[in-house]
């Protein structure tokens, strides 16, 4: 791999590859008082982040720095970003400065894209970390280590994703990489919160919630944002949340086995019942725990072989 | 008092046997099977096609403003070198051709440079504010004699607005030509709404944002009375709305990019903002109804819609891109590629789509003239058979954002006459 | 498994070092040194850990381990040990898959820990085992067990326990094969051509 710029193109042995890696990674690292690998030492990895983030920033810097690799954070604010200069120009000058891997939080969908075109002739890596509306591969990972911990295999099983799936990023790499992992993936949301064509996705598409609980394996619930709450999507918060809001009566018809995640942060209350993200079916904590050996292990799958010949 | 000018052997609208035309005075003075004058220069056009030369209704020729991608002089050498022999030029310049002023200014640039007849179009609003009418009989009565009026690039979407412009332009007898874009319904968009958009996260633009604007005016021109030119159609839908209003006689035309008759979505998968315009690339089924209709008259008229744009406003990521392409000196060819090539469209209609109709749309009385002795010598001479590869910069503007760059296409313009000059020939203006 | 007829096997360029059998005799004489050297049979010894260097080496410290077992009666605990975030040719090779690193439930900590792997070469690989281990803990001391040593060392380690002392050229490659990886044991010795 070159670069980690969406789930969409990944195939099922590149996806099991690096989650394989990070299964490993999390064993190697497990109950050791000393977390630091020399795997990437001498390697420079910065994140270079468009957008307020705090969990995947520190997840990728965590999991940089248990391998070794010099970890540079560059945001928005305090930067010549904040100068007007272009990403174009940021990126030239970043991978010139002798970054190995260039991680981006752009909110324009495709920046990611843009920037390893860019970065072709320097050599240098890019991870999208999240592009606008369009992926966060990293983030579908994650969950799919956290469902295979919990469910095993993936092939056949039934997951939810409860929500916006409109402007999701994380929706859109659920459903490439789930899918591609064999599972049946059925989006559950209002209509207005989905976007247009979503019928030419390899998915089933639900408006009722309650029908797609009890023959679930796992359901994701997204974070309903703030603006979309006054953008007009659905009549008020108080619907939202009784007709797609995952409460404890909900969870009360899921199997027994099945699993509750959340890309966080969670909006307690709205789309989540408090009580559902504690109990013990949430996998949210794990969810973050794996995030950093997920992000170890591409890391691994894009640093650590031989360069590849262009 | 010019050298006649013998164009030998070329073959009018593609048909027949191929004749030699004489150009004298500005004029067509003979077409015969041998066709001579003392002194003449010749110039050898054997296996091409004479057309009457084309007429590009929506051309952006950013000056004044943003000189740094194209000027009037750039512009006019791409309009030349691609066939053309009257441009359009939109009145989204910075600032707004919104008044006499700036509008002379653009006709008088266009007399000096002298390659093609650059006619300003003149904004509805002012400043394309979509908020109070600008000067449209002022500008209508100016040297520059405004006859295409449209606030391109914004929608006059206020329903009451564009009715009084489509009631104050009866008294003038100049043609609104919209920018059919409810703005309300395309917030923050980025791409056409479908399937592609959806898989890449780029807020939709849907095709009812166009078709419901184009609904409207047609009723409001019906009411009216007046003449209404809806610009760059993009969807299907858009086609059947206007198939109804000319059957119901309303004073509709139309005009679609080669663009949308080429290009679909499915090239939005590389982010690359070269694809990235307005209306955007729809579906190929879209594609596939705008050739039909343009086939069957229902869209009058192909108008470039050459937007050029600087490379850091084009190499950079799709939100932040600016949409357009360059069009004027690959037209041609795509009409081929789409209209000729698979039998939809001949020479004649070539003629008709490039030159005749959009003249007439804009009332230019000596463009898109018959092929005939005693009509101006403002044509276009064609090699059907030639083909060549599309490279951005070495086109006449300064920008270089075409959409198919590297591509093979069919057909070249080698010369251009403007009332009997030699404009462009062979891939070099004269001015 | 039927007796294999040495040589005869092997396809062109091939010459077979050690037979199955030659593989079980070198196995225990290695687990009689180790007892021997170690004094694990003896009342408070150091306690000994096998720990194999993924992938041959791990079945080859699970054999050594019940041969010391047979002979000395004494249970000693294995593991293994996954190197490969540590080694320093990453950057020359495609990516590889990470191995498991199980230690025994009791760790490492003061105990003589033997690395057992089956091909000692530039001794990267057993420089990368030593990082491992420090960071899986502190043992007392760190011995090293091969099958076979080949000799070009490109580091100063030696091997502590050796089966069987092989002169080969760079131009050759010595390959274990173990019934637990490969479906039978043998070593062999290849020409891999004209010294490229």
């Amino acid at each position: 791999m070159k670069h980690l710029l969406g789930t969409d193109g990944l195939d099922a042995d590149q996806a099991s590859a690096v989650l394989d890696t990070a299964e490993a990674l999390k064993r190697t690292l497990l109950g050791r008082e000393v977390r630091k690998l020399p795997t990437l030492r001498g390697r420079t990895v910065i994140t270079l982040f468009y957008e307020a983030s705090t969990r995947t920033r520190v997840s990728f810097e965590i999991a940089g720095k248990w391998m070794s690799a010099d970890v540079v954070n560059v945001s928005a604010s305090g930067s010549s970003v904040g100068k007007g200069e272009s990403l174009r120009d940021t990126a030239l000058t970043l991978a010139a400065a002798g970054a190995d891997c260039v991680i981006l939080r752009h909110p324009s969908s495709g920046a990611a894209h843009r920037l390893a075109g860019w970065l072709t002739e320097a050599g240098t890596s890019v991870v999208n970390a999240g592009d606008g509306m369009h992926e966060h591969p990293t983030q579908a990972l994650l969950d799919a280590a956290t469902l295979r911990e919990r469910l095993g295999d993936l092939a056949g099983r039934r997951i939810a994703i409860v929500g916006d799936v409109l402007h999701s990023r994380v929706a859109r790499s659920n459903v490439n990489l789930l899918t591609t992992l064999g599972a049946e993936v059925v989006l559950v949301a209002p209509p207005t919160l989905l976007p247009a064509g979503v019928r030419r996705w390899p998915v089933t598409v639900s408006h009722t919630l309650d029908a797609e609980l009890p023959g679930a394996d796992a359901v994701m619930m997204l974070r309903v944002q703030a603006e979309r709450m006054h953008g007009g999507f659905f009549p008020s918060a108080r619907e939202y949340s009784i007709a797609y809001g995952l409460s404890e009566a909900r969870l009360a018809t899921l199997p027994d086995h099945a699993v509750v995640l959340h890309p966080g942060p969670m909006l307690r209350g709205m789309e989540i019942a408090s009580a559902v993200a504690d109990s013990p079916r949430a996998a949210i904590t794990q969810q973050v725990a794996n995030g950093v050996h997920v992000r170890m292990a591409v890391l691994y799958h894009l640093l650590a072989h031989e360069e590849e010949m262009a | 008092m010019r050298t006649p000018l013998v164009l030998r052997g070329a073959r009018p609208y593609g048909e027949g046997e191929p004749v030699d035309v004489l150009v004298r005075d500005g004029l067509i003075a003979a077409i015969g099977p041998t066709v001579g004058a003392e002194g003449a220069e010749v110039l050898d056009a054997t296996g091409q096609v004479l057309l009457p030369g084309f007429v590009d209704l929506h051309t952006h020729l950013r000056e004044p403003g943003r000189e740094d991608t194209e000027t009037i002089a750039t512009g006019s050498a791409a309009a030349a070198l691609g066939g053309y022999t009257a441009v359009f030029a939109m009145a989204n310049t910075d600032p707004v051709a919104d008044n006499a002023v700036i509008v002379e200014h653009v006709w008088r640039r266009g007399r000096e440079v002298g390659l093609v007849d650059v006619h300003p179009v003149g904004a509805v609003t002012v400043g394309l504010a979509g908020e109070r009418l600008a000067e449209l009989g002022t500008m209508a009565g100016s040297r520059a004699r405004v006859r295409v009026f449209s606030d391109d690039g914004h929608c006059v979407h206020d329903p009451l607005l564009m009715r009084r412009a489509l009631e104050y332009s009866t008294a003038l007898d100049v043609v609104v030509a919209q920018h059919a874009e409810e703005p309300r319904l395309t917030a923050g968009a980025q791409a056409h709404e479908g399937e592609i958009a959806a898989r890449l996260g780029l807020a939709g633009w849907p095709a009812v944002a166009e078709e419901s604007i184009v609904a409207r005016d047609c009723l409001l021109a019906r009411q009216t009375g007046a003449r209404l030119h809806v610009c760059h159609v993009s969807t299907a839908g858009t086609a059947e709305i206007l198939r109804w209003a000319k059957e119901q006689g309303i004073a509709v035309s139309a005009e679609v990019t080669p663009h949308h008759l080429l290009l679909d979505d499915e090239r939005l998968t590389t982010f690359d903002p070269v694809n990235k315009v307005n209306p955007p690339l729809r579906t190929g089924e879209d594609t596939t109804a705008l050739r039909a209709a343009l086939a069957a008259g229902v869209l009058d008229c192909v108008a470039t819609d050459h937007a050029p744009h600087a490379t850091q406003d084009k190499d950079c990521e799709w939100s932040s891109a600016r949409p357009g392409m360059l069009g004027l000196q690959t037209a041609l060819s795509i009409v081929v590629r789409t209209m000729v090539e698979p039998g939809l469209l001949d020479w004649r209609g070539v003629a008709r789509v490039m030159s005749e109709r959009p003249a007439e749309i804009a009332g230019l009385p000596d463009q898109g003239r018959p092929l005939a002795v005693g009509e101006p010598a403002t044509l276009t001479l064609v090699d059907p058979d030639a083909t060549w590869t599309v490279r951005g910069a070495e086109f006449a503007s300064i920008a270089t954002n075409t959409p198919y760059e590297g591509m093979e296409l069919p057909a070249r313009v080698v010369t251009t006459l403007l009332r009997g000059r030699i404009t462009a020939r062979e891939g070099e203006v004269r001015a | 498994m039927a007796p294999r007829n040495r040589g005869a096997a092997e396809p062109a360029g091939q010459r077979e070092l050690l037979s199955a059998g030659d593989v079980a005799r070198t196995v225990a004489r290695m687990a009689h040194q180790v007892i021997e050297r170690t004094a694990l049979d003896v009342p408070d010894s150091a306690p000994v850990v096998l720990l194999g260097i993924q992938t041959r080496g791990a079945p080859l410290a699970t054999r050594l381990a019940a041969r010391i077992a047979e002979f000395s009666g004494v249970a000693v605990p294995t593991g293994v040990l996954d190197v490969t975030l540590y080694r320093d040719d990453l950057r020359r090779k495609p990516t590889r898959p990470l191995g498991a690193t199980q230690l025994p439930p009791d760790g490492v900590d003061d105990r003589l820990v033997i690395l057992v792997d089956d091909v000692l070469y530039s001794g990267r690989t057993i420089r990368a085992a030593l990082d491992a281990l420090r960071d899986a803990g502190r043992p007392r001391a760190v011995q090293l067990a091969v099958l076979v040593d080949r000799g070009h060392r490109e580091l100063p380690i030696r091997a502590d326990y050796v089966g069987k002392n092989v002169p080969t050229s760079r131009t050759e490659e010595v390959h274990v094969r173990l019934a637990e990886t490969d479906g039978h044991d043998a070593v062999v010795l290849r020409r891999t051509g004209d010294g490229t």
